[in-house]
């Protein structure tokens, strides 16, 4: 015990008094710290954009929110993340299966190629995409030669975005799939169910938590992403601006009032989806509390 | 082809060199028998003998590696499946979690598109025999082990299945209630007749619910006979020490005898003079000779008594220090105590040379 | 019973059936490879070979460029310190949301993942809009001589926002799966809560803490979206790596952009390779 801080007192009760109280300091003590943590970093900048993007009056967010580049820029960023959520879920489910179903050599391999997506930079994946497609690239001449535009489109901003959500999907369902187990696959195909019933009617149910966890997790990065989608977009206003990049743009041409209109708009879209996300995660975690 | 042997493949499952190597691992190896028509046959032995394996082939789970497989005259040994038309209970029931009992029950009928009245009356039906009716609806989280158990065997059993198969179905209850589903399986399956393969390493549930037990260990089949030749005429080392209690005695063949120091018992006659071999001798065959020592008749030392209800339990020391285990009625051990020399008769001994029974001696019979 | 026909039927569906399995298992397998090695593997052969497809040239070249080896040198810094600042709040929160019962926790708990869900160009304009130099916060602070947006710090605190729910969620798990008893033992020892944590929590904690340092380390290498607005991009000091490579892009020398970012890229794959290592031998580890 600490020398000379406080008489010592033989009497049982006072002894536990000391100690408890010394255990609730060092809570509150551990508790503001964090509080204070999260408040300067995230808790109180979030709640300044929205007084921020509001300050200049509702009128210029109704003008922003409705003009024709901004309304672009959002449509674009819902087709790119809905593209990529399709893409990612129906391949990742089948990743995943592959990876915890099946065994053959390799297998480690392909699973952490799975997460190299994690250990590259946005940039880097842009930089990838404009090799591939753009002048001198490995893919140009296929896709020039039948008139498909890649770079600065759709195509490839959607592929960017692709590249960079493919974990996703396939870390949450992979550990789902791997806890639930094969025991009730297998009785549904003694019952007679072909693969595909089996797996519609008895994994899927089984393995739902898992994957809207990571269809939440994809969206949201989807809809989050810069880096990547800014070197292949090509800026062009009203055509290859998504949302994020609208607001980028809006800081580079000191428009930053209408920036923040939009970035409040996707600050709110995140709540809302990270809202579903923790409900999935919890809804999953308890699944696998199950089969433990 | 293996038409022409389809007649004499005419009992409900036959197995034929049934083999299945994973990587340089053999689980099952050689392995042929045949399942009669409307009886209970056992697979039993300890885990890791590979009859959950061979259960597995049958339903179509594994595929095997050599060998073929039967059913009621047609090969099965590639059919997929679903088309083999086989009722499974898991030992974890494997009930799917997010559907009803009912529901659970009905899958079988439902993926093969039977029309919803049907459905609804056979599962109706079999929840009846199950006992389980006012459970309909409710979940398999919300039911005890044994009530798992019975939804897992209607289920399997809904769409009349020919055969059904049981890959230790009560492993993963407790004691009593094992017992009961026990009890409960033999009546039902007195009720239906249908054919069933039942895995267990519980050899008192092989012996209760089957007319047939096929003994495996280590992938091989040491032993095919009813109960009661698996247990009084065992012809493999492991068969008699793994079924039933068994006191292994280690000596010398000498003229047909089995050798332990002063000592010696009857048996050993298809053995060579000089080997060395084992004598598996049960409890209950070691009687007590009364305190003299007549010609022929084992000596030993009382090393502890226990008296429990009707049965004394002595174990006992032979001269050349191997134990017995005696199990005698009570009577007959008035006034013996600890330390007394006993003269003992060992009745029934069957002897395997040494080489054998080394493995054997390895091996738990579990109660 | 079994007619000719029927007979024949089963025959040829007898071998076709295996082979249907096999079919299916192999198909899965190809269209799981062929996503994988076309989506990922491809575009990263390519990268490194256009970036060195002349040897180092293109390297030395970038590397040359104004502020090259300043933007390496302050995101290796930032990111390394950023891993150890939400190594040590990391694990606090995480300790926090396990062992304590506090109003709000499970509120704390879904705040801890807000990163993951905002864009991280959000981030960016967040921290301008609280800290820049015209806000009434960042003028406060400028008193102090505290910088933040267009200044290091801000490159420090941009990546300390982003990356914060990674090594708490490391730990996480970690701690649940802890028995308490070993610690209630320690405590009847004579030990004091710190003590206890010290000795037998800590070191318990190790490997998790060390994974979810080095995965914010390997975010921090190649953040971009909330870096690029607040740090002011100046060349020899706010300038970081990715936005580097960025404006190598946009200054039309691809070639040189593929070399640091392969570089860069290296660096980082290294470091998420121990750490899924680390991460995946503990579970197996644990019963």
């Amino acid at each position: 015990m600490s020398a000379g801080s406080t008489q010592l007192d033989r009497s049982r009760g006072s002894v536990w008094r000391r100690v408890d109280r010394r255990r609730r300091l060092a809570r509150s003590v551990i508790v503001g710290l964090i509080l204070a943590y999260l408040a300067i970093l995230l808790i109180v900048p979030f709640v300044s954009i929205a007084y921020k993007a509001l300050s200049p009056g509702l009128g210029l967010v109704r003008e922003t929110l409705t003009a024709p580049d901004t309304v672009h820029a959002l449509k674009l960023t819902a087709i790119i993340a809905m593209i990529t959520v399709v893409v990612c879920t129906t391949f990742g489910v089948i990743v995943a299966w592959v990876l915890t179903r099946q065994r053959f050599r390799g297998r480690a391999i392909l699973n952490g190629i799975v997460d190299l997506p994690f250990a590259i930079s946005p940039i880097t994946v842009g930089l990838m995409a404009v090799l591939l497609f753009g002048r001198g690239g490995w893919f140009e001449p296929f896709f020039a030669a039948r008139g498909i535009q890649m770079l600065f489109a759709l195509p490839s901003m959607t592929l960017v975005t692709i590249f960079i959500a493919i974990p996703f999907v396939i870390r949450e369902v992979a550990p789902v799939l791997e806890e639930v187990g094969t025991e009730e696959e297998d009785a549904a195909r003694t019952l007679g169910a072909s693969s595909w019933t089996s797996f519609r009617r008895v994994t899927l149910p089984n393995i739902r938590w898992g994957l809207l966890h990571g269809i939440a997790l994809t969206a949201a990065r989807s809809i989050g992403e810069i880096g990547a989608v800014l070197i292949v977009s090509g800026l062009l206003k009203g055509q290859t601006e998504t949302a994020t990049i609208y607001i980028f743009e809006a800081y580079e041409l000191r428009k930053e009032a209408e920036g923040n209109i939009v970035a409040l708009l996707l600050a709110a879209v995140s709540v809302l989806l990270l809202v579903a996300i923790e409900i999935f995660k919890q809804r999953k975690e308890k699944t696998k509390e199950l089969n433990a | 082809m293996s038409e022409a042997h389809a007649p004499a493949k005419s009992a409900a499952i036959v197995i034929e060199n049934l083999t299945k190597r994973f990587g340089n691992f053999t689980a099952v190896d050689d392995v042929s028998f045949d399942a009669e028509e409307g009886a209970v046959t056992a697979l039993l032995g300890p885990s890791g003998s590979g009859k959950s394996t061979v259960l597995r082939m049958i339903a179509g789970l594994e595929i095997p590696t050599v060998g073929r497989i039967w059913m009621e005259g047609e090969e099965h040994t590639f059919m997929s499946v679903q088309e083999r038309r086989v009722g499974f209970v898991f030992q974890h029931c494997a009930l799917f979690r997010h559907m009803t009992v009912a529901d659970n029950i009905g899958f079988g009928l439902s993926v093969r598109k039977t029309p919803r009245d049907t459905r609804r009356k056979r599962v109706d039906e079999l929840l009846e025999l199950v006992q389980l009716g006012p459970f309909r609806d409710r979940y398999p989280d919300q039911l005890s082990g044994g009530q798992r158990q019975r939804v897992a065997l209607a289920r399997a059993l809904a769409p009349r299945p020919r055969v059904l198969l049981l890959d230790e179905p009560f492993g993963a209850l407790d004691a009593r209630v094992r017992q009961e589903l026990r009890r409960w399986l033999d009546s039902l399956h007195r009720e239906l007749g249908v054919t069933s393969l039942l895995v267990t390493h519980d050899q008192e549930e092989a012996m209760e619910l089957a007319n047939k037990v096929v003994v495996m260990h280590e992938g091989r089949i040491q032993q095919v006979g009813t109960p009661s030749e698996i247990y009084d005429e065992p012809t493999t080392a492991f068969v008699a020490g793994f079924v039933g209690a068994a006191n292994i005695l280690s000596g010398h063949v000498t003229e047909g005898h089995i050798q332990f120091g002063d000592n010696r018992v009857a048996g050993a006659g298809h053995l060579e003079d000089g080997i060395a071999a084992r004598a598996f001798v049960r409890p209950h065959d070691v009687r007590l000779a009364g305190q003299e020592a007549a010609a022929g008749s084992v000596v030993a030392i009382v090393d502890r008594i226990n008296r429990v209800g009707w049965l004394s339990q002595l174990t006992l020391r032979l001269p050349d220090g191997q134990q017995l285990i005696a199990q005698v009625p009570k009577d007959e051990t008035e006034g013996v105590v600890p330390g007394d020399r006993v003269a003992l008769d060992l009745r029934n001994a069957k002897a395997f040379a040494a080489e054998e029974a080394v493995s054997a001696a390895g091996e738990e019979a579990s109660t | 019973m079994a007619s000719a026909a029927q007979t024949l039927r089963r025959r040829r569906f007898r071998v076709s059936n295996l082979t249907g399995i096999r079919i299916r298992q192999y198909g899965l397998r190809s269209l799981a490879l062929v996503y994988l090695v076309a989506m990922i593997v491809v575009p990263l052969i390519a990268i490194i070979q256009k970036g060195f497809a002349d040897g180092l040239v293109s390297l030395r070249a970038g590397m040359a460029s104004l502020g090259a080896w300043d933007a390496i040198w302050l995101t290796l810094t930032a990111s390394a310190a950023t891993a150890i600042i939400n190594g040590v709040f990391g694990t606090m929160i995480a300790y926090a949301l396990v062992r304590y019962r506090f109003r709000g926790r499970e509120l704390l708990d879904a705040i801890v993942d807000l990163p993951l869900a905002i864009p991280t160009l959000v981030t960016g304009v967040m921290l301008r809009v609280l800290y820049g130099p015209l806000t009434p916060v960042g003028h406060f602070l400028g008193g102090f001589g505290i910088k933040v947006v267009f200044a290091k710090l801000g490159v420090l605190v941009a990546l300390l926002v982003v990356t914060l729910p990674f090594t708490v969620r490391t730990v996480q798990p970690v701690l649940l799966e802890l028995d308490v008893a070993e610690e209630e033992a320690a405590a009847t020892l004579g030990a004091s809560p710190w003590a206890v944590f010290r000795k037998i929590v800590l070191p318990a904690l190790r490997p998790a803490i060390a994974a979810g340092s080095l995965l914010v380390f390997a975010r921090s290498l190649g953040e971009f979206g909330s870096v690029v607005l607040v740090s002011g991009n100046f060349p020899g000091r706010t300038l970081t790596a990715p936005v580097f490579i960025y404006q190598l892009n946009n200054q039309f020398k691809p070639e040189q952009a593929a070399a640091v970012a392969t570089v860069l890229f290296a660096v980082s794959f290294v470091v998420v390779l121990a750490t899924t290592r680390l991460i995946r031998t503990r579970k197996d580890e644990s019963p």
